[in-house]
């Protein structure tokens, strides 16, 4: 068996480049530890001294708001000295390889880097040619993994619903060009969730995508039908290249989350959403302001998450 | 060797804490055990601030060796630290590591007008200029061997030697 590459000798997680393949007890010590830090949060000084020394590089070779921001807060607030490098504006433009870039970066005694990269598996290769002292999170590779936000939302789900086991979770919408849905599903079928759905159109589903343990569905009426958790994709239109749709307008009256179509859902399900949001096209505004949804809180939710992966990583 | 009795020394503790006469003290139990203590203190004193809780594994010096344990506990500071009289609570003093990342945590809260220390148990072998006010018993044990708290289901205390590390 290849060893998994995001773990050291004692198993420990040295690396989160996925969540495909780790074991249970290391996604329930991520959500264990987020949910003390967020107990930071009620001190005067929002800070613990965990990382007080350590420089954390997010390179960011894909644009992100939301994402960068969380990475940057969550490493402040462990006391981490923090440098944002947007790549899509520097070096890469004028021909440096990825490896080089970094090779540069750890000779300015970098310990961690968070990668945003548009090519999938980019921090996978970043990790397997960095230092042993240096640790790698990946926050987004191609259509492949974006694991922290999975984790986010598995924090918001056991907020919201108190546990894994007893739930019905429905994924809806492009999940072909999802990094977010992949690594959902491998967090939801790990953590033991019994029924996870996808629903979305046959041209945004990815071939075999059952073999991941989901239940596939094309309409929402029939696929929304009892769940506790909806999770909404965004339309990915920048990886969008070809007809795989008609129109946005189409997509919206087939899969947009209307309060009609909420309806069919357990009347307390939760509403999720990675962001960014495109109103009107995957979702109502009438639910993304609406008392079933839990964006907002999935936002702040993150930071918690994010300073959990950080600090189990850097004292492995 | 016999360890004394943990439901003795509570009561011990209690009697000093009352004989001091402070008005309003608020306890600050430092998980697992020091929380178990300054629970039952607070019932036996009457006090009318909530009990704090405090994991100190954010704060603690010996992360970069040991990493990020598992299971670490959410802080709860129930009342404003901010001009208060803190009694930190623990069950087993000994290096002193612990109480440090306790007040290190407690003042980023706030600026306390005053922090005491009380312990069930005092085994000796301090590293920091550490010292409790209040001290159940001061007892010797080897270097290397652990006392341990435990709470049966009736919430009565009790102290246990480890046995050695293998």
């Amino acid at each position: 068996m290849i060893p998994n590459p995001q773990l050291n000798e004692e198993g420990k997680l040295k690396h989160l480049l996925t969540i495909e393949g780790l074991p249970p007890a290391i996604l329930m010590q991520i959500l264990d530890t987020a949910r003390s830090f967020i107990s930071v949060t009620e001190q005067e000084v929002k800070k613990v001294p965990l990382l007080r020394g350590k420089a954390i590089f997010n390179l960011f070779f894909e644009p992100s708001t939301r994402t960068r921001t969380t990475f940057e807060i969550a490493a402040k607030r462990l006391s981490a000295d923090v440098v944002n490098l947007n790549i899509a504006t520097s070096s890469q433009t004028k021909g440096e390889t990825l490896l080089d870039t970094v090779a540069n970066l750890t000779a300015m005694h970098a310990d961690m880097f968070v990668v945003r990269h548009a090519q999938s598996g980019a921090a996978h290769l970043i990790a397997r040619h960095v230092g042993p002292h240096i640790h790698v999170i990946n926050a987004g590779d191609g259509r492949h993994a974006h694991p922290t936000q999975a984790m986010l939302d598995m924090f918001t789900i056991r907020h919201y619903k108190g546990g894994f086991t007893h739930l019905r979770v429905a994924i809806v919408g492009d999940i072909l060009h999802s990094r977010v849905a992949r690594s959902e599903i491998h967090a939801l079928t790990t953590l033991g969730v019994p029924e996870v759905r996808v629903i979305g159109p046959r041209t945004l589903l990815p071939r075999h995508v059952q073999t991941l343990g989901v239940q596939v569905f094309h309409d929402m009426e029939t696929g929304l039908r009892d769940v506790d958790v909806v999770v909404m994709l965004r339309l990915q239109n920048e990886r969008m290249n070809g007809a795989l749709l008609p129109s946005a307008g189409e997509f919206f009256k087939h899969y947009g989350l209307t309060p009609d179509k909420l309806a069919r859902a357990k009347p307390d399900a939760i509403v999720m959403h990675p962001g960014p949001m495109n109103r009107g096209v995957e979702i109502d505004s009438a639910v993304a302001d609406g008392r079933q949804s839990v964006i907002l809180p999935q936002v702040t939710f993150g930071i918690a998450v994010r300073m959990a992966v950080m600090a189990i990583l850097a004292g492995n | 060797m016999t360890l004394p009795d943990a439901e003795t020394l509570l009561v011990t503790l209690a009697e000093q804490i009352r004989r001091d006469g402070r008005a309003s003290v608020a306890l600050v139990g430092i998980y697992t055990g020091g929380v178990w203590v300054a629970e039952r203190l607070h019932r036996m004193l009457g006090l009318s601030a909530p009990v704090g809780t405090i994991d100190v594994a954010f704060y603690r010096d010996d992360y970069k060796k040991t990493g990020m344990r598992t299971g670490v506990k959410p802080s709860d500071i129930p009342f404003k630290v901010e001009g208060a009289d803190i009694i930190v609570v623990d069950d087993v003093l000994y290096t002193g590591r612990t109480i440090r990342a306790a007040m290190n945590e407690l003042f980023d809260y706030g600026r306390p007008a005053s922090i005491r220390l009380a312990a069930l148990v005092d085994r000796g072998g301090r590293e920091l200029p550490i010292c409790p006010q209040y001290l159940g018993a001061a007892i010797d044990v080897e270097r290397g061997r652990m006392i341990e708290l435990q709470r049966d289901d009736a919430g009565r205390l009790s102290l246990s030697l480890a046995p050695p590390a293998a």
